[in-house]
C-alpha cells in the first residue's frame, strides 16, 4: 500500500449510477479487484431517469471537476425507458454546458451493463486523465471571482448613477 | 433538522481495513455534524454487530444509522433490519459502500480513507432528510411459469407441480425434452439419456398441475413480482392436439412416399415428411405440419391423404391459426437453455466443407438407436470408420470466439470416445488441451476411458485437411502439437468429431429484454450474484435455471432447476412479498397541472385529475425509477428515498471538503 505523497491536482468526480446496471456493475468491479482511480464517488439512483439536470449543475457548483452519469444500455432499461429520457436530458444538458465554458470532457454519459465491470474502470480512468489535463474547473471560485466582479460593476454603476440628474430618468 | 446520528465503520476483516483507515475514518465521522457515535468494528454485519447497533439506538438515542461496509446490494436488507429492531424506522437507515466502491478497487491507502470519508459524509448530510416509510406488501399469485422444456424446465415444473402449485410450461420447439433427448448416453454414468428423461416427460404431460403448451413463444410480458401478465402466442401445427392420438398414419400416408426433407431433431442427418412426429418419445406425441414444405399448406392442392389416413379422428386443421394466450403468474422461471457453437466459424476444422467432419451432437445422434442411422455409427458414406479424431475445445477457451470453458466438452468426448470405440472399435484419439474431469465419479471416467485404449493426444489441433485433395469424401489428416512429446503430429483418420462448445441463445438478447433481466457479456443471463444468489436474477420474481444462466452439465442443471422451484415456492407459499417502498408521489399544491409528467412514465401510472387539474400517480403501478421526478418543472413530484433533498445534500456532503 503505497501512501500518496503529492499535492498535485487531483479530479473530484462525481457520479450517478442506476442502481441496476452501472452500480451493479461498479460491484462487479469491485468483487473483481479491478484498479481505478480514486477520483469517483458515486451516488446511487434507481434509475438514470432520476438525473434531474440540477443534480449535475449543483455537482459542478459546489466544485466537482467532473460529472460521469452510468445507465443501462439502450433497450437494457430496467424501467423500460428511463436511459432514453436520460440521453433526452444529457444531450440538451452539454450544449448548455458547453455554452457555459465546462468543458464537454467533464460531463460523460455512458452505458454500462451490470457485467461491463471493466468498462467502469475503463471509463473512469479515462476520464480522470482527460480531466487531470484540463486542470481544475473550480466553479466556486470562478463563483466567487463572478460575484466580485459583479460587485464591482455595481459600485461603478450606483457611483456613475450619482452622476447622472435625475431628471435623466 | 439537527438529529443524533450513529456511524459505523466495518474493517470487513481486513477487506476494508487493509485499504481504508477505518480507525481515521471514524474519528473523522464523529466530527461532522448531528454524529452522536461513530464506532469502527470488525464484522458489522455479525450478531455482535448488529446488536452493536440496536443497543446504541436505545442508549444514545439515535434516530439515523448509518453503516459503511460493503454494497449496499448485499447487506442494506440486513442493517435496515437491525435499525428497525432497534425501535426506530428503518428507513432512517443509509448504507455507505466503502468496499466494492473502494477498499477493492483503490491501492493508495491515503487516498482510499479519503474517499471513505467523502462517501460518509454524503450519507451524514443525507440522512436528517430521512423519512419514515413503511414497505408495500403486495400478494404472489400462486401460479408459475417455466419457459423452455429441456431437463431443466421439466425439473423445476414438475418439482412446482408436485408441491401443488399451477405451473405453465412453455416450448417453442413442438416437443420438450430440448438437448438432453438427444442425447445418447450421459457421463460419467453412461445411463441412457431417455431411459432417465423420457418418463419425466411423460409426468409433465399427464401432470395434473401442469399445463404444456409445446410450439409456443412468450411475445409480451407485463406486471412485477407477484402479479405478471404473460402473453404467449401458439404456433399453429396444424394438427388439433387433443384429437390427435400420435399413432403416426398421417405420417405413413403422406403424398410424400418417402422423407425428403431435412429432419431438424437429427440435425439433418436424416430426412423426414412434411407432416411428422419430431421422435418417437415426442411429448406431447402429436404431429406437426412444417408449412414450408407441406403441399397443402403451400399450394392448397393436395389429395391430403394425411386427413384421410386420420380419418373420424380428423385431427388435421389446415385453417389453424396463431392463438394467443394471456396468462397470470407470481414468478417466472427462466430455463431457455443454449445452442451449440457453430463450427463453420472455425473453417480450418473443414467443418461443412469435408464429408467426414461432424459435430458431437451430430454423433450423438448417430449412436442412438432412434437416430437417422438406428444407432449404427457410419460415415456419409455408409462405411464404418476405422479411426477417429475428437477435437477438444472447439469454440471454448479460444480468443477468437468464446473465452470460457464450455464445461461439458471433456466429459461427453471421454463418453464418446467409449461409445465409439464399443460402438465401432475403431482406434480413437482425443485431442485436448487440458482434461478438465472436475465433478463426481468424472476423474474415474476419465481414467476408465484411458483405460480402454483411447489415445489422448495434448495439444490444440492446428489443422484437419484431406489426405487426397480431391476426394472431399476421404480420409483426413488431423494435425497437432503434442506438447508432452513435443512433436508435430499428423494423424490420418476416418471420422473428425468436433466438441463444440455451447454458446447463448442467438435470441437470448431479446429474451432477455422480454423478461427485463441483464445478460453477462456472452449472453448468459445473468445471476442476482454468483455466489449467493445463483438462480435470482436482478428482477425479483424471476429465476434462472439451466444453460440459460451459462454452461454446465444435466446433474448441475438439475440441481439449479430445483433450486429456481425452491426460491419461487419460497415466494408463493409466503403469499405475499415486500416491495420497496420507493414510489413517487406529487404535493398537490406544487402541481401545476401541466402533464410534463404523464409522458414519461413508462408504466402508465400517471394520469390527471381533471376536477383538481393535477397530476395523479397511481402507486400501485409506479415501480420507482424517478423519471417524472426529474421532469417536473416546478418540482411537485417527489420519490421516497430518493427525493431532491435527499441528493442534493449527499451531492453537497461528497464535495464538501474540511
Amino acid at each position: 500500500m503505497s501512501e500518496s505523497t503529492t499535492t498535485a491536482f487531483e479530479p473530484r468526480i462525481v457520479a450517478f449510477f442506476c442502481n441496476w446496471c452501472t452500480y451493479t456493475a461498479a460491484d462487479l468491479a469491485g468483487v473483481s479487484r479491478m484498479k481505478y482511480a480514486p477520483n469517483i464517488r458515486v451516488i446511487r439512483l434507481m434509475c438514470s431517469g432520476r438525473l434531474d439536470p440540477q443534480f449535475v449543475m449543483a455537482a459542478f457548483a459546489k466544485g466537482a471537476d467532473g460529472v460521469l452519469i452510468g445507465g443501462c444500455h439502450p433497450g437494457d432499461c430496467h424501467y423500460v425507458e428511463g436511459n432514453y429520457k436520460t440521453l433526452r436530458r444529457v444531450t440538451l444538458l452539454k450544449r448548455m454546458l458547453t455554452e457555459l465554458g465546462i468543458e464537454p470532457q467533464r460531463f460523460r454519459l455512458e452505458w454500462i451493463s451490470a457485467s461491463e465491470g471493466d468498462k467502469v474502470q475503463r471509463v473512469v480512468n479515462e476520464m480522470v486523465e482527460q480531466i487531470r489535463a484540463l486542470g481544475p474547473l473550480d466553479l466556486p471560485g470562478k463563483h466567487r471571482n463572478w460575484d466580485k466582479e459583479m460587485e464591482e460593476l455595481e459600485t461603478h454603476v450606483n457611483h456613475s448613477q450619482k452622476e447622472i440628474p435625475a431628471h435623466a430618468h | 433538522m439537527s438529529k443524533r446520528i450513529g456511524v459505523y465503520v466495518c474493517h470487513c476483516g481486513t477487506n476494508i481495513a487493509s485499504t481504508v483507515d477505518v480507525k481515521a475514518v471514524a474519528e473523522y465521522a464523529a466530527t461532522l455534524p448531528g454524529v452522536v457515535l461513530a464506532r469502527d468494528y470488525k464484522y458489522m454485519c455479525s450478531d455482535p454487530g448488529q446488536a452493536l447497533i440496536q443497543q446504541d439506538i436505545k442508549e444514545h438515542k439515535l434516530d439515523r444509522v448509518i453503516v459503511a461496509a460493503c454494497s449496499p446490494l448485499l447487506h442494506e436488507h440486513t442493517f435496515r433490519n437491525a435499525t428497525k429492531q432497534g425501535g426506530i424506522n428503518e428507513f432512517f437507515f443509509q448504507m455507505v459502500n466503502i468496499r466494492e466502491h473502494d477498499a477493492w478497487v483503490h491501492t493508495d491507502r491515503a487516498k482510499a480513507t479519503e474517499k471513505a470519508k467523502d462517501l460518509i459524509r454524503a450519507a451524514v448530510y443525507r440522512v436528517p432528510y430521512h423519512k419514515p416509510l413503511e414497505k408495500k406488501s403486495v400478494s404472489i399469485k400462486p401460479d408459475v411459469l417455466v419457459v423452455g422444456g429441456g431437463i431443466a424446465g421439466i425439473h423445476a415444473a414438475l418439482t412446482l407441480a408436485n408441491a401443488g402449485k399451477k405451473v405453465y410450461l412453455v416450448e417453442r420447439e413442438p416437443t420438450i425434452g430440448g438437448h438432453m433427448a438427444k442425447f445418447d448416453k450421459t457421463f460419467p454414468t453412461l445411463d441412457c439419456a431417455a431411459c432417465i428423461l423420457t418418463p419425466k416427460m411423460t409426468t409433465v404431460k399427464t401432470h395434473p398441475n401442469i399445463t404444456l403448451w409445446t410450439y409456443t413463444d412468450v411475445v409480451k410480458v407485463d406486471g412485477f413480482v407477484g402479479n405478471y401478465k404473460v402473453t404467449v402466442r401458439r404456433n399453429p401445427r396444424y394438427v388439433i392436439e387433443d384429437l390427435c392420438v400420435g399413432c403416426s398414419e398421417c405420417v405413413a400416408a403422406c403424398v410424400f412416399k418417402e422423407p425428403k426433407f431435412p429432419d431438424k431433431f437429427n440435425l439433418g442427418l436424416g430426412k423426414r415428411k412434411p407432416i411428422y412426429l419430431p421422435f418417437p418419445q415426442a411429448t406431447p406425441l402429436v404431429a406437426v405440419i412444417d408449412p414450408e414444405t407441406c403441399i397443402q399448406l403451400k399450394t392448397g392442392k393436395c389429395k391430403k391423404t394425411c386427413v384421410e389416413a386420420c380419418g373420424d379422428r380428423q385431427a388435421i386443421d389446415f385453417t389453424q391459426k396463431p392463438e394467443i394466450k394471456e396468462i397470470e403468474v407470481g414468478t417466472i422461471i427462466l430455463a431457455t437453455g443454449f445452442k451449440i457453437f457453430d463450427a463453420k466459424r472455425i473453417p480450418y476444422y473443414g467443418y461443412g466443407a469435408y464429408d467426414g467432419v461432424y459435430t458431437a451432437l451430430e454423433i450423438e445422434r448417430l449412436v442412438n438407436a432412434s437416430g437417422p442411422t438406428g444407432g449404427e455409427l457410419v460415415l456419409r458414406n455408409g462405411q464404418k470408420p476405422r479411426s477417429v479424431a475428437i477435437i477438444h475445445c472447439v469454440g471454448s477457451r479460444d480468443e477468437n470466439t468464446n473465452k470460457y470453458c464450455s464445461r461439458v466438452c471433456c466429459m461427453y468426448s471421454l463418453k464418446l470416445a467409449h461409445l465409439i470405440k464399443e460402438r465401432t472399435g475403431a482406434e480413437v484419439y482425443n485431442f485436448y488441451i487440458d482434461m478438465r474431469t472436475p465433478g463426481k465419479g468424472f476423474e474415474e471416467f476419465y481414467s476408465k476411458v484411458s483405460g480402454e485404449g483411447v489415445n489422448m493426444i495434448r495439444g490444440k489441433v492446428a489443422d484437419v485437411f484431406l489426405e487426397n485433395p480431391t476426394d472431399k469424401n476421404g480420409r483426413l489428416i488431423v494435425q497437432a502439437e503434442d506438447t508432452l512429446l513435443n512433436i508435430i503430429r499428423k494423424v490420418p483418420v476416418d471420422m473428425v468429431v468436433l466438441a463444440v462448445g455451447l454458446e447463448a441463445h442467438a435470441d437470448a438478447n431479446e429474451v432477455r429484454r422480454l423478461f427485463n433481466i441483464s445478460c453477462s457479456t456472452e449472453g448468459w443471463f445473468l445471476e442476482r450474484h454468483p455466489k449467493l444468489a445463483p438462480v435470482n436474477t436482478f428482477t425479483d420474481g424471476i429465476f434462472l435455471a439451466g444453460c440459460c444462466q451459462g454452461p454446465k452439465d444435466i446433474p448441475d442443471t438439475v440441481a439449479q432447476a430445483g433450486a429456481a422451484a425452491a426460491e419461487a415456492l419460497a415466494l408463493i407459499d409466503n403469499g405475499s412479498v415486500e416491495l420497496e417502498p420507493n414510489t413517487a408521489f406529487v404535493v398537490e399544491e406544487e402541481c401545476s397541472g401541466c402533464k410534463t409528467c404523464i409522458p414519461m412514465c413508462p408504466y402508465n401510472a400517471i394520469s390527471r385529475n381533471e376536477e383538481k387539474k393535477v397530476a395523479v400517480i397511481n402507486e400501485a403501478l409506479c415501480k420507482g425509477c424517478g423519471t417524472c421526478v426529474a421532469a417536473c418543472p416546478s418540482g411537485a413530484i417527489k420519490q421516497n428515498l430518493f427525493e431532491d433533498d435527499e441528493i442534493f445534500e449527499e451531492i453537497n456532503g461528497v464535495l464538501a471538503h474540511v
